[in-house]
């Protein structure tokens, strides 16, 4: 007769970490800045049907990381929630900040009560209506959540190219700055050597300040060539 | 309201379709319109009235007047009956006005969140059926006499032209040619549109025959408005072409308006249908 073996809670814990950052760390990397006019998404993704990149609501987008069956699920759930509050309350009473809240929650129950966790690292960014009121929420596969400033990057490179953002990015960048920047960081860190990508490779969004309802919108592929130059 | 919850509830993460309707009746029924209310056959609530849609090859026009009646009252004289559908599309509603508002609320979120979960808009086909659908979920208050009676329009990207959609109170869904106008006067404008649409027309052309149509139902119809210069109340009038839809604003309508008004001042009837010259054949 066999006898269980006992777990510490703690060795469950942190087996379920490092397979979750395992998963995460072998996918291609995304990062979000703002930039003068809004928020910029660059995602190094060479299709264009699956997106890493996508819009929530009327200034909320969504960008993730990871095995996409699991973020597309979280996706959908957010623009469920979005559409539901805004259609019950007001358009102007749906927030990154409720959607951040339910989504680590969500994250955070399927960290301790399944026996898989997500390997998926998310960011719901909200365009304010001047920079001050922008905000990042970066959100990790067992529910945590850190409000970021003004740029924030996740997959398997997320820690060089991080880094790298602490020094070159700056507040009042130029859509061409940053998309520039965006790009040359993914090429240099987020691979093996140093690449040059080109817009076939690359899933490009913002969300523009300025616009009156939705401000979410994707970059095309021509127009990505002329930012680049 | 039973989504207040602090983590996603299962209903969110299910697999379902893209409807944003299928979705409400199972996650938040109650917050679905005209599902919770039982309706007294001798309730009053306010009726819009007139609105008019003609098409051409530049897309879709479309104007509604501003009044609300209840019984013999004015229950308002400054209410919106069109209202932009999605980028491409355009909705007019007559009926009872509340639950009509409502409806019109939930397709502008039901088309908006299928192109939010899909990555791509419906067609100009799927969105005129899936408002036939939410309208049969009214079904039950049409029948006891509240019912609200939508006109659908809008520029079908596939096929390069506008196109125009009517419903009966059942959700049956009519695809029609050239024009046409629902609400109590929409006799009238109908009239009107038969002997003022030009299928060649300009979209320029399109929006004053729309006015003049819309003038001519306020004419005879009395829960029909007609411009009321006094206040600077004017039709309400939307244009989808290619370049996706436009609101017109005050300003512009009352450009359009006040040479309408003065034309009828000299020919309170409006303009003169053209005619066979007599003798001439053709």
């Amino acid at each position: 007769m066999s006898m269980p073996f006992y777990v510490s809670p703690e060795q469950i814990i942190k087996d379920k970490a490092d397979y979750a950052r395992k998963g995460i760390a072998r996918g291609r990397s995304v990062i979000v800045v703002e930039y003068d006019e809004g928020i910029l998404f660059v995602a190094e993704n060479p299709s264009r049907a699956l997106h890493k990149i996508s819009e929530i609501y009327d200034r909320i987008a969504f960008a993730a990381v990871g095995k996409y069956n699991e973020f597309e699920n979280l996706r959908v759930a957010g623009v469920r929630l979005a559409d539901m509050r805004g259609y019950s309350y007001d358009r102007r009473d749906v927030s990154g900040r409720s959607l951040a809240n339910a989504y680590a929650q969500t994250l955070g129950t399927i960290f301790t009560e399944t026996p898989k966790p997500y390997e998926v690292e998310i960011v719901v960014a909200e365009v304010g209506q001047t920079s001050d009121g922008d905000q990042l929420y970066r959100l990790t596969f067992d529910g945590s959540v850190a409000d970021e400033h003004g740029y924030v990057a996740m997959g398997g490179s997320a820690d060089a190219i991080t880094l790298a953002l602490s020094t070159e990015w700056r507040e009042g960048l130029t859509i061409v700055q940053a998309v520039r920047l965006a790009v040359d960081l993914l090429g240099k860190h987020g691979g093996e050597g140093e690449r040059h990508l080109g817009p076939g490779e690359l899933e490009v969004a913002v969300l523009e300040r300025s616009l009156p309802r939705r401000t979410f919108s994707r970059i095309s592929r021509s127009r990505l060539a002329e930012l680049l130059g | 309201m039973s989504f207040e919850h602090r983590a996603l509830q299962v209903a969110f993460t299910a697999p379902r379709s893209s409807s944003f309707a299928e979705f409400l009746a199972t996650a938040a029924p109650a917050a679905l319109p005209s599902m919770n209310v039982i309706a007294d056959p001798g309730i009053h609530a306010p009726h819009g009235t007139t609105i008019v849609a003609l098409r051409g090859d530049f897309g879709a026009v479309m104007a509604g007047d501003r009044r609300a009646t209840m019984g013999n009252v004015i229950a308002q004289r400054d209410i919106e009956k069109v209202f932009e559908a999605d980028r491409h599309s355009l909705i007019g509603i007559a009926g009872t006005a509340g639950l009509a508002i409502e409806l019109v609320r939930l397709f502008q979120v039901e088309l908006e969140h299928y192109e939010k979960i899909e990555g791509v808009p419906l067609s100009l086909d799927g969105k005129a059926n899936r408002l036939a659908s939410l309208l049969r979920g009214n079904l039950g208050l049409a029948l006891q006499g509240l019912s609200v009676v939508p006109l659908f329009a809008g520029y079908d990207i596939d096929r390069g032209r506008g196109r125009i959609f009517s419903y009966d109170v059942t959700g049956g869904r009519y695809e029609e040619h050239d024009f046409y106008a629902v609400g109590s006067g929409s006799f009238f404008a109908r009239g009107s549109l038969k002997k003022l649409y030009r299928p060649d027309a300009s979209a320029d052309l399109a929006i004053d025959t729309a006015l003049e149509a819309l003038y001519d139902a306020a004419d005879d119809d009395s829960a029909t408005a007609g411009p009321d210069m006094a206040r600077r109340i004017f039709p309400i009038v939307g244009i989808a072409t290619a370049d996706g839809v436009r609101m017109l604003d005050t300003d512009e309508v009352e450009a359009r308006v006040a040479p309408l008004v003065a034309r009828r001042m000299t020919r309170p009837n409006g303009p003169f249908a053209a005619q066979p010259e007599e003798g001439s054949s053709s």
